[in-house]
């Protein structure tokens, strides 16, 4: 999966979590909870959302590493070529 | 034979639009069964029955604006003969709820089409889930009843069309919490005791779980500190109850009200049912459920009256400590502030721990600080055994 793929379903699947951020500009370095104000719950339900769609878990650990659009695509771009 | 009323979702309600009905005259209800959808200022709520019985009839129409104590339909109990004579008005036969509020007899109307559209259980049920009126399917049942398949082939409405409803129902959830925090800070004398608790032991117990099971299957922190206050509303019963026209009276059970920021702004607090006796697990499931649902601003009647005791976060990140404002009619909010790692001693040696401040409100008219204090030793004592929990 090129990391733009990743891209798309990782907003995708964000715009679900938060319905409202739908039709809005995500900037690629916005961070979920700091700027787009997702809580633990919503953040968790978007992991969920990313296991159940790409098969990729994500453990607590690295909930960093999908902190913003820019590093959820290098991230799950990786995972999906290991 | 008894009247069904518009109810009184919290002190501050004095009415409520009847958007959709649930049930048609002839069916049989259940205790716990939703029957209608009321939009009130906390947005779309489902309103539930408290008896077993058959629907006689619909006595207010769709789309009215009902002041708490209106009659919405007439009930049938189990046992009763249905009645000869025109029911007598609703002040006849049920105390107003609350407030006295002047209580209209609705004059006889005539019944609009949309009444006692017939539906199929689990097609009503999932409609109700979805929000999608009955009206406006078309049924493919026998007689044009509309059937689960015709409410799973209607999309969700667009979110984007409701935008402006949704910056209306945010405008009047903002005068409903003015309303019932102003209440609260003219009536309840508050007092305010903070404890920091060590929540390393919780969230290293928590992170070793987590990393053995799925997403859908992981638990958060905050779920701990739900259970942790739950448990401790149980054996300081002087925080769990309601405070009324005769005083104080302590629940029976632990109804712990979860307050749930609302994107956009706005704040709810439904409340989880005995979350004192579910399993971690299951009050991570009823959490996830009803911060879904309260985000949609659609919950259940009870959900919005039944709480004995609140608790809010402040998550993840953000403040170190909250003094909340209790909701009436409770007597008792616990703030939880963003966990921070800080220097901490133990042993006589300082160490970085995970600490979270505890901050319990209460009303003085009931307890005081001893029983505050004990409050948030228990929660301290719950949270060091984490496995426990």
């Amino acid at each position: 999966m090129t990391q733009d793929e990743a891209r798309a379903i990782f907003l995708e699947e964000l715009v679900k979590v938060a319905p409202d951020l739908e039709g809005e500009d995500i900037a690629e370095t916005d961070h979920i909870q700091d700027d787009l104000e997702l809580d633990s719950m919503d953040v968790l339900n978007l992991v969920a959302a990313l296991h159940a769609r790409l098969g990729v878990d994500i453990p607590e650990a690295d909930y960093v590493e999908i902190a913003t659009p820019a590093l959820a695509a290098a991230y799950l771009g990786r995972r999906m070529a290991a | 034979m008894s009247v069904f009323q518009m109810p009184s979702l919290g002190a501050d309600m004095e009415d409520g639009k009847l958007v959709e009905w649930l049930v048609a005259p002839g069916d049989t209800v259940h205790r716990g069964d939703i029957v209608a959808v009321v939009e009130t200022q906390k947005g779309a709520i489902e309103i539930e029955i408290f008896e077993d019985g058959v629907v006689q009839t619909l006595d207010a129409e769709l789309g009215a604006r009902l002041p708490v104590g209106a009659r919405l339909a007439t009930v049938l109990a189990a046992g009763d003969a249905a009645p000869t004579a025109q029911a007598p008005p609703a002040h006849d036969t049920e105390p107003v709820a609350r407030q006295a509020v002047p209580v209209p007899t609705p004059p006889p109307v005539p019944r609009p089409a949309t009444f006692g559209i017939a539906a199929s259980p689990a097609a009503r049920k999932r409609a109700a889930e979805r929000g999608v009126e009955l009206t406006k399917l078309a049924g493919s049942g026998p007689d044009g009843a509309v059937m689960l398949r015709d409410v799973e082939g209607t999309a969700s409405p667009p979110r984007r069309a409701e935008t402006g409803k949704r910056v209306e129902a945010l405008a009047e959830m903002r005068k409903a919490i003015a309303s019932a925090m102003q209440r609260s800070k003219r009536e309840i004398p508050h007092f305010q005791l903070s404890q920091t608790i060590d929540i390393q032991p919780a969230s290293d117990w928590l992170s070793e779980r987590n990393a053995k099971v799925p997403p859908a299957e992981r638990i958060l922190l905050g779920t701990l500190f739900m259970k942790a206050a739950a448990l401790a509303a149980g054996k300081v019963g002087k925080m769990n109850g309601h405070y009324g026209a005769d005083g104080f009276t302590q629940a029976p059970e632990v109804n712990l009200g979860v307050a749930v920021a609302l994107r956009g702004g706005g704040l709810i607090a439904p409340a989880i049912p005995e979350a004192d006796k579910l399993s971690l697990p299951e009050l991570m499931e009823v959490m996830k459920d009803l911060v879904a649902r309260a985000r949609a601003m659609r919950l259940r009647s009870s959900e919005m009256t039944s709480g004995t005791l609140t608790v809010s976060s402040l998550g993840e990140t953000g403040a170190d400590a909250m003094a909340g404002v209790i909701f009436p009619p409770q007597v008792a909010l616990l703030a939880i502030g963003a966990p921070k790692l800080r220097p901490w001693v133990i042993d006589g040696g300082i160490v970085p721990r995970l600490l979270a401040t505890f901050t319990l409100s209460a009303d003085h008219r009931v307890s005081d600080g001893r029983q505050a204090n004990r409050f948030l030793a228990e929660i301290d004592a719950k949270l060091q055994k984490p496995e426990a929990l």
